[in-house]
């Protein structure tokens, strides 16, 4: 009900209360604001190296592999963008065909991983027990291991093939997976509608592919985002190291590393698809971030 | 008047651990208990929290093992239930729960909420058959059928209330486990669903067990009614001998404690633990009319009159003694 403003309710107390809310929610609508900035930032670095990498035939200006020892480590120029390396290569070239490797490893390697690890930490997080210990036993050794010196490990005996560095790239993370979508498993199947489907005669396979499966989905498509960054630095790292993707096939990690020699007089070749790989880490984390906090307010910042 | 549920000395024991060294204790939850729910009648189970009610429900739908004592529905024991027969078992008796909230799975749509055990055992063979069901169901708990098309939370708790039993009606079970099913809805809410329930049971002749810890709830729905305090029952009667001839001061007590003008004190006080619970009557710690006597003898469930037990020494002059006290 609304009645003119009598003496004894003073007129002033009531616009200064109006104001306060007013600022309330301005700093509630520029950090909302703040928040969608920074989805489109990561949305639109994410599909310049997702369209550039998926079209790399088209755009990239010169064949990646193509040596010319005469154009050797030139600075970026109109002609190259990114300069040339020592072996007188498009480094632009190098980074586009390279950010394909890269993710399409990466895009591999999660969707294996997350596959594995959510179907373990969901039979683990429903049945409890034996099964439950055992698979958290097995996560843990995993994370006891260090996964650069994991993956070098495995490579190494196994021989690095892309088939093999997707496998040993999931082997070295899927326990993030099934860790988290146990917990949310445990949590999920003490909830009615699991006793209600059990007492309907559901099979355990039919409430956890109908009942808890799909309410882990944002969970799982959220790790799976912030997973694409740590694979991807994982990929460059065995790179770096040799043991990744095999020369003369670019990939980031492995330029990183053939241009460490010349750093003092050619920095583009280190440089460039270093700042590829962080733009791309950055903005995988920014989404993983912002999509967490969109699919379940109540988990901000839990793992 | 042959009984649909029978339920003959049931009893549930936790065993409940003392520390990392102690001798694990038993908790009695439920402490012998029996009743018969003849067909199309309503059995009310009245007590506190703690008092065992949710167990002996848990119990009946088979979803937890009784430790000793017998459960026989339509004829059958279930305790003798092969895996092919509890699931077939499984259709004559479907519960609703307290929450609507937590009853429905988010990320289902209602259609598929309701449909599920329909699928699960292959009652119908088409599609179309089964979409048809689900309408009727819809209609027959006063939904309008485009909520078919509906997420749960996008309705309120009673309209999930209403869904969550649309569901446990898909199989046509005869026999439904309502435990606390409005207890968590606004009270206007309240009185549609139990109208809705009452009128479903009329149409469809079904058998209730029925939960709750609200005496008005329990008034309103039930044949038969059965007060629970700390696993065994002080008194069973009809609803009208319950609510008009109480004799134990529980009861008595409970009935205070929703009706204020009533002649009896409401009780006070916590539910004595069941890992210790008193010597003698498990009640005299809270009884205003307690005696030596309730300290060292166990009063027998007795029968005062045709249809009327009461665990009380002194059932013939409670009413009186109470109301004094």
């Amino acid at each position: 009900m609304r009645d003119a403003p009598s003496p004894d309710r003073p007129v002033l107390q009531r616009t200064g209360a109006k104001d306060r809310t007013l600022a309330a929610s301005a700093s509630e609508r520029s950090s909302r604001w703040l928040a969608s900035l920074q989805i489109w930032v990561a949305i639109i670095l994410l599909a310049i190296v997702f369209g550039s990498a998926l079209l790399a035939a088209f755009v990239t200006p010169y064949d990646p592999n193509e040596i010319g020892l005469d154009k050797a480590l030139q600075a970026p120029s109109v002609q190259h963008w990114f300069g040339t390396d020592q072996l007188g290569r498009d480094v632009l070239s190098r980074v586009i065909w390279g950010g394909q490797v890269s993710l399409f490893l990466a895009a591999c390697a999660v969707a294996l991983a997350g596959a594995f690890g959510t179907l373990l930490g969901l039979v683990a997080g429903y049945f409890g027990g034996a099964v439950d210990r055992a698979v958290m036993w097995i996560a843990d050794v995993q994370f006891s291991l260090p996964a650069v010196i994991l993956a070098l490990v495995l490579v190494g005996a196994v021989g690095p093939s892309f088939t093999n560095i997707v496998v040993v790239l999931s082997l070295a993370n899927w326990a993030r997976f099934a860790r988290v979508i146990r917990s949310e498993a445990l949590s999920l199947k003490s909830r009615d509608f699991v006793l209600l489907a059990k007492l309907g005669g559901a099979s355990p396979l039919r409430i956890i592919a109908y009942h808890i499966l799909p309410n882990v989905l944002g969970t799982f498509i959220v790790l799976a985002t912030l997973d694409v960054g740590l694979i991807i630095i994982l990929e460059a790292t065995l790179s770096f190291l040799g043991l990744g993707v095999q020369p003369p096939d670019p990939s980031w990690g492995t330029m990183i590393a053939d241009g460490r020699g010349y750093l003092e007089r050619a920095w583009w070749i280190s440089v460039f698809p270093g700042l590829a790989l962080m733009a791309t880490v950055l903005s995988g984390n920014l989404l993983g971030d912002a999509l967490r906090d969109r699919l379940n307010p109540s988990q901000r910042r839990r793992w | 008047m042959s009984a649909f549920l029978s339920v003959r000395d049931l009893r549930k024991t936790f065993p409940v651990s003392r520390g990392l060294f102690g001798k694990p204790e038993l908790l009695h939850a439920v402490a012998g208990v029996s009743f018969d729910v003849p067909a199309g009648t309503t059995f009310g189970l009245v007590g506190e929290s703690g008092s065992g009610k949710t167990t002996i429900a848990k119990m009946v739908m088979a979803a937890d093992e009784p430790t000793s004592g017998g459960i026989v529905i339509d004829g059958s024991d279930i305790a003798t239930h092969g895996k092919a027969e509890r699931f077939a078992f499984r259709r004559l008796l479907q519960p609703v729960l307290q929450d609507p909230y937590s009853a429905l799975s988010p990320r289902m749509r209602v259609d598929r909420i309701i449909d599920e055990p329909l699928r699960i055992h292959r009652t119908y063979s088409s599609k179309a058959a089964r979409a048809e069901r689900v309408a009727y169901l819809l209609d027959a708990v006063g939904l309008p059928a485009s909520a078919a098309q509906r997420y749960p939370n996008e309705m309120s708790g009673g309209q999930r209330q209403r869904v969550a039993i649309a569901r446990a009606l898909a199989l046509e079970p005869r026999l439904l486990v309502l435990d606390e099913p409005v207890s968590a809805l606004d009270v206007s809410i309240q009185a549609q669903i139990l109208n809705l329930l009452r009128d479903l049971q009329d149409r469809l002749g079904l058998t209730f067990l029925l939960i709750s810890h609200d005496l008005a709830v329990i008034g309103f729905m039930s044949t038969q009614v059965g007060v629970l305090y700390l696993g065994r029952f002080v008194e069973v009667g009809s609803k009208e001998t319950i609510l008009s001839d109480a004799r134990h001061p529980y009861t008595l007590a409970l009935i205070a404690s929703a009706v204020p003008e009533a002649d009896a004190a409401p009780v006070t006080g916590e539910i004595p633990s069941p890992l210790s619970p008193p010597s003698g009557c498990v009640f005299h710690t809270r009884c205003p009319v307690a005696t030596d006597r309730c300290r060292q003898e166990v009063p027998s469930l007795r029968q005062l009159k045709p249809n009327h037990l009461v665990a009380c020494h002194f059932a013939e002059t409670t009413r009186k003694e109470t109301r004094n006290a």
